[in-house]
C-alpha cells in the first residue's frame, strides 16, 4: 500500500518535497495505478493512510444580522452581519451585501463568535459510560507508543461529542492519554455526527503526537521497567528520537540510491518510526503533557535537538513563569483556568496563568481535558478573562475569544481553514444568546462548514449518538446536544 | 469539649424543624441600642458596616436593595436599610456590589488533602483496615492547608468536608468546618455518615448492589444489638459473632438514633428508590449524594423530605446508573419540593470547592430559580446539615459569614471584594497570589525570582 510507481522526489526532502511525495503517495497508491516509467520510483511512507472521508452537510446561505461580532482576530464589530455562503465565511462587517436567497437570522442582542476549538479532548479515546470496555486512551505497555493513533480507539457514538456541540465546539483534537512518554498520533476532527472517525477528520489536518513530561510515565513504568525518574524520561525520548534519525538517514539513502538508478530495497517499515520520523521532518507536530517551567525548558531543547516541532504545551500549570520562553520559541501553551493541586507537579497552578502567558505575548488558549469542561470552555475563558483583568492587564473580549477559537487553530496547524471569522475560512460559526463569557450565556445555534447542526430551540436539530437511543422508556428530551 | 457539645445539640434538630427554629429575622429598623453600641471591645473583633449593597439575605427579608450588614463581636447583628455604624466600626462601602452569605460546598476534601497524588497529604479515604464507619475526617483537618484561604478568597466560607469512597460500604464521617483562620477550623463532627452501596462511577471492583446492601443491612442490625447491650447496665464489649468492629458501631448509633443524617450516594432512579425505602423502614435521616436521576423520583424525595447532593453540571452517561442525566436536574428536584444542595463531583472535590458560584450559575442558565441556586450553595446546606442556627442567611444572630462581590457571585467574572468570616475581615491573599506577585514581571533583572 506504500508503494507509488513514479515520481522522483527523495522521500524525506525537505520542506513541501516531502509532502508532494505524501500526496503522489495517496494518489497513484490506489487500485489501477500501472507502473510504467523506467525510472523505478522511490517508496514512500504515507503520512496518512485513514483518510478523511469528511463531507460538509448541505447548507444554506445564512446571515446573522445585527450581533456582536468577535472575530477572533482581535476585532470586535458591533451591529455586524455574518454572512456564510457555500459552506463558507463569506462577509463580516456592519454594511454588507446580503443575497435575497439568505435565510436570516436576527442576531439583536446576541454575539457570534468562530466555532470552538479545544485542542485538548479524550472524547472518544475516554468515552462516556466510562466502562473499561471503553478505556481506550493509553496503550500503557511501553513507554513509547508512537506506533497507535487515537483515531483507532476513537469512538464516534461518544455521547460527549454532541454534549460538546451544545457548547460550540466544533473542531477538537483527540489525544491519546500521558502514561507514555510517546503516547501516539492524535486526531483531528470536525465535531460532526459520523458512522466512522474517518467521517469526522479534519480533512488536511494531518496529525499531532502527544508526549509526555513528568510524574504520569515514571509512575507508570517505574516498576515496570522504566523510566522511574525525570532524567529516565527524558532519556526515553532522546533514544527514541536518535532511533528515529537512523531510520530516516535509511530511508533518505534508499531514496538516493533510487534516484541514482541503482537496485534498491525500500527499508522494512517500522509504524514506531514513521511516525517520529515524520515529526522530525515536522509534518506532525508535538502536543507535550507538560505541567512545571523546568520542564518545558528542558523540553524544548530535545525538540532542537532532534528537529522535532513542539506546537503546545498542554496542562502547562506553570507556563506563566515561562511565558517569554514559549513566545521566543513560538510555542503556544493550553491550560485550564483553575484547575490545580490534582498532583504535586500541578501545584503552582494559579487562576491567571492564561492570562499571563497572553500578556507576554505568547500563544495562549483554553483546553478542557474533559468531557465535561468541554462544554463550558466559554465560560472558562470568562474566568480566566476576569482573573487578567484583576491583576490588571487589558484583556476586551474581543482578545479573550482567541483562547478558544484561533490560537488553538494555531497550534493544530488549522489555522488557513478555521479559527476566525474571515471570508474564505469554513463557516464554524456560533450564535450565543448573550456575551458568550457569562455563565448564563447559551450557544442558540452552531454552524459547521455554513451548515445548522445544533439548534437550542429545535429539538430536532441535535445529533443523538446511537448509544442513548431508547436507553429508558417513557424519558423524553434523552440524549440530544443540550441534555 | 464545648464544640461538641454544641454539635451534640445541633444534631437533636430535626431537619425539618430547623428552618423555623432560626432566629427572627432581624427588623429593617436598627434598634437605638445598637445604634449607640460602642465599638466592641476585647478579644472579639470589631464592629462592621458593609453599607448600601444589593443584599441577598436568603432569609424572610429577601433581597434588600441598597442594604447594609452590621457585623459585631462575630455575628451579625442588624441587616436592613440604613444602618448607623457604630463609633470606631468599620464600614465597607457596599455602593453597586453584591452582599450575600459566605458559601458553602456540600462535599468535598477541603483540610484533609494538599494534593491528592501525593498520598501522605491526602487522609481522603479509609483502607478499611482499622475503621469504616469510624473514620472520622474531623481527626485530620489541617487549618494550614493552602487550599484553605485559596478557596476562602472566592466567597467560600464553609464546608461539608466528607471521606471519598472507601474499599467497603461505609465511607465514614464527615465534618462541618469554616474557612477561616484556625487553629480550629470544626464547626461540627459527625455530620454526616457517608455509605456508598453498589457499583460507584464504573469501579468495577466494588461489590454488586444486592451484596453491599446485604452488608449494609447487617451493619445497621449489629449497631441496634450494639446499642442494646450498651444500655444494660454492667455490660461492656459487644455482643459475640459480630461481623462489625466496635468502633464502627460505635460510630452508627447516632445515625440509627436519626440524629446524624445518613448520606448515601446513589444516581440510578432505582437505587434512589431502594435507600428511600431503606431510610424510611429504618427511620434515618437521609441524605443522597450523587443523584444524577433523582429528578426521575423527585416526587418520593420531596414527600420523603429527603434532600439530594448535586452537581448542576452534570449530563452525561458517565456510568451505566446516570443514563438519565441531565442539565434539568437541579430545575425539576426543585420544582418538586426537594431541598438541593451543590457540589462538585465532575471535576476536583477540594481543589475546585471554589467553583460553587459557577455551578449555580450553571443551574440558573438551565431554569432554576436566581434566588434558589443561591440557597443551594447557602441556606440549604444550612439546613441540611443542621447548621442553620448559626450560618446560611443574612440574619440577625448568625456568624457574621458574609462576602461583598463585585458583580453577580453566581457570574464567571466576578471575585469578591471582601470576605467576612465568624465576622473577621480576610486577606485576598494566598500562595497562588503570592505565586502571581513574584512572576508577574518576567524580565530578567534583579533581583532573581526567588527574591522577589
Amino acid at each position: 500500500m506504500a508503494g507509488i510507481k513514479g515520481g522522483d522526489l527523495p522521500p524525506w526532502g525537505a520542506g513541501l518535497a516531502v509532502l508532494a511525495i505524501v500526496v503522489l503517495g495517496l494518489v497513484f497508491s490506489g487500485p489501477g495505478a500501472a507502473p510504467e516509467k523506467e525510472k523505478a520510483a522511490a517508496v514512500a511512507i504515507p503520512a496518512d493512510s485513514f483518510p478523511s472521508t469528511y463531507e460538509p452537510l448541505p447548507s444554506r446561505t445564512t446571515v446573522i444580522r445585527n450581533a456582536t461580532v468577535l472575530t477572533g482576530t482581535g476585532a470586535q464589530i458591533d451591529d455586524a452581519s455574518v454572512l456564510m455562503k457555500d459552506g463558507k465565511i463569506a462577509a463580516v462587517g456592519a454594511d454588507i451585501e446580503v443575497p435575497d436567497d439568505a435565510v436570516v437570522i436576527d442576531g439583536e442582542g446576541k454575539f457570534v463568535t468562530p466555532g470552538i476549538i479545544d485542542a485538548h479532548s479524550h472524547l472518544g479515546v475516554y468515552p462516556s459510560p466510562g466502562a473499561a470496555a471503553h478505556s481506550d486512551g493509553n496503550e500503557a505497555i511501553k513507554p513509547v507508543t508512537a506506533e497507535v493513533w487515537a483515531e483507532h480507539s476513537a469512538w464516534p457514538q461518544d455521547p460527549g461529542f454532541a454534549r460538546a456541540i451544545a457548547g460550540g465546539v466544533t473542531t477538537l483534537q483527540l489525544l491519546p492519554g500521558s502514561a507514555n512518554l510517546i503516547g501516539g498520533r492524535s486526531a483531528i476532527v470536525r465535531n460532526v455526527s459520523s458512522r466512522t472517525v474517518q467521517g469526522m477528520k479534519f480533512p488536511g489536518a494531518g496529525h499531532g503526537l502527544k508526549m509526555a513530561c513528568g510524574e504520569n510515565p515514571k509512575r507508570v513504568y517505574g516498576q515496570k521497567g522504566g523510566p522511574s525518574t525525570r532524567m529516565g524520561n527524558v532519556a526515553g525520548y532522546r533514544a527514541a528520537f536518535s532511533k528515529a534519525q537512523a531510520y530516516k538517514r535509511k530511508w533518505e539513502k534508499y531514496a538516493a540510491d533510487v534516484e541514482k538508478g541503482k537496485e534498491a530495497e525500500p527499508p522494512e517499515r517500522d509504524l514506531q518510526l514513521d511516525t517520529l520520523a515524520l515529526a522530525i521532518d515536522r509534518k506532525i507536530w508535538i502536543h507535550n503533557h507538560c505541567y512545571r517551567a523546568d520542564e518545558m525548558a528542558i523540553m524544548i531543547d530535545v525538540s532542537k535537538e532532534f528537529g522535532y516541532k513542539i506546537a503546545a504545551f498542554h496542562h502547562a500549570s506553570e507556563a506563566y513563569k515561562v511565558a517569554d520562553l514559549l513566545k521566543a520559541n513560538d510555542i503556544c501553551a493550553a491550560m485550564w483556568a483553575d484547575w490545580w493541586g490534582f498532583k504535586l507537579e500541578s501545584y503552582d497552578g494559579i487562576p491567571e496563568n492564561i492570562a499571563m502567558v497572553d500578556a507576554a505575548g505568547a500563544c495562549a488558549m483554553i483546553h478542557s481535558d474533559s468531557e465535561v469542561g468541554v462544554q463550558r470552555l466559554n465560560q472558562e475563558v470568562g474566568k480566566a478573562m476576569a482573573d487578567g483583568r484583576r491583576m490588571g492587564l487589558d484583556i476586551p473580549p474581543a482578545r479573550a475569544v482567541a483562547w478558544m477559537t484561533s490560537n488553538p487553530a494555531k497550534a493544530l496547524g488549522i489555522l488557513d481553514q478555521t479559527g476566525t471569522l474571515e471570508p474564505g475560512k469554513r463557516a464554524d460559526v456560533v450564535v450565543w444568546s448573550r456575551d458568550p463569557f457569562s455563565v448564563y450565556a447559551q450557544a442558540e445555534q452552531v454552524y459547521l462548514d455554513g451548515a445548522l447542526v445544533y439548534d437550542r430551540d429545535d429539538g430536532a436539530l441535535s445529533p443523538r449518538t446511537d448509544f442513548e437511543l431508547g436507553q429508558v422508556p417513557g424519558r423524553t428530551n434523552t440524549g440530544g446536544a443540550g441534555q | 469539649m464545648t464544640r461538641t457539645i454544641i454539635a451534640f445539640l445541633g444534631l437533636l434538630v430535626p431537619l425539618a424543624a430547623s428552618a423555623q427554629d432560626v432566629p427572627e429575622a432581624a427588623p429593617v429598623t436598627v434598634p437605638v441600642e445598637i445604634r449607640a453600641a460602642p465599638a466592641a471591645s476585647g478579644s472579639g473583633p470589631a464592629s462592621v458596616l458593609i453599607a448600601g449593597g444589593k443584599v441577598h439575605t436568603l432569609g424572610a427579608d429577601g433581597t434588600i436593595e441598597g442594604g447594609d450588614v452590621l457585623i459585631s463581636g462575630g455575628k451579625i447583628v442588624a441587616v436592613g436599610r440604613d444602618l448607623v455604624a457604630p463609633e470606631g466600626a468599620q464600614v465597607v462601602n457596599a455602593r453597586d456590589r453584591i452582599v450575600t452569605p459566605g458559601l458553602m460546598t456540600s462535599y468535598s476534601q477541603l483540610g484533609i488533602t494538599e494534593i491528592e497524588l501525593v498520598r501522605e497529604t491526602a487522609d481522603v479515604e479509609t483502607s478499611g483496615k482499622v475503621a469504616e464507619a469510624a473514620f472520622d475526617v474531623a481527626d485530620a483537618i489541617n487549618p494550614n492547608s493552602t487550599l484553605i484561604p485559596i478557596t476562602r478568597i472566592e466567597g467560600i466560607t464553609r464546608a461539608l468536608v466528607a471521606p471519598l469512597d472507601g474499599p467497603h460500604v461505609f465511607a465514614g464521617q464527615a465534618a462541618i468546618i469554616h474557612l477561616g483562620n484556625g487553629p480550629d477550623l470544626v464547626v461540627k463532627r459527625r455530620a454526616g455518615m457517608f455509605a456508598f452501596l453498589g457499583p460507584v462511577g464504573g469501579n468495577m471492583e466494588r461489590y454488586r448492589r444486592p451484596e453491599s446492601w446485604a452488608a449494609f443491612r447487617e451493619a445497621i442490625a449489629e449497631a441496634r444489638e450494639y446499642q442494646a447491650m450498651k444500655a444494660e447496665a454492667g455490660r461492656i464489649g459487644q455482643p459475640r459473632d459480630q461481623r462489625n468492629a466496635r468502633i464502627d458501631l460505635e460510630a452508627l448509633l447516632p445515625v440509627i438514633a436519626g440524629e446524624e443524617p445518613l448520606v448515601v450516594y446513589a444516581d440510578r432512579a432505582s437505587d434512589i428508590r431502594q435507600a428511600l425505602a431503606f431510610g424510611a423502614a429504618e427511620n434515618v435521616k437521609l441524605v443522597i449524594l450523587g443523584g444524577t436521576e433523582a429528578w426521575e423520583v423527585a416526587k418520593e424525595l420531596a414527600d420523603a423530605k429527603v434532600p439530594v447532593l448535586i452537581d448542576p453540571e452534570h449530563n452525561l452517561p458517565q456510568n451505566f446508573g446516570s443514563l438519565g442525566s441531565t442539565l434539568a436536574n437541579a430545575k425539576r428536584l426543585d420544582e418538586a419540593g426537594v431541598t438541593v444542595a451543590f457540589s462538585s463531583a465532575s471535576e476536583q472535590y477540594a481543589h475546585n470547592a471554589r467553583r460553587m458560584g459557577q455551578l449555580a450559575g450553571n443551574a440558573v442558565a438551565n431554569g432554576m430559580p436566581y434566588e434558589r441556586a443561591l440557597a443551594a450553595i447557602t441556606k440549604n446546606p444550612a439546613e441540611i446539615w443542621g447548621i442553620a442556627d448559626t450560618y446560611g442567611t443574612l440574619e440577625a444572630g448568625k456568624d457574621a459569614d458574609v462576602v461583598v462581590w463585585d458583580g453577580d457571585p453566581l457570574e464567571t467574572g466576578t471575585a469578591p471584594v471582601a470576605v467576612f468570616i465568624k465576622g473577621e475581615r480576610m486577606a485576598l491573599e494566598s500562595r497562588q497570589s503570592k505565586l502571581r506577585e513574584r512572576y508577574r514581571d518576567l524580565s530578567q533583572k534583579n533581583p532573581p525570582f526567588g527574591y522577589r
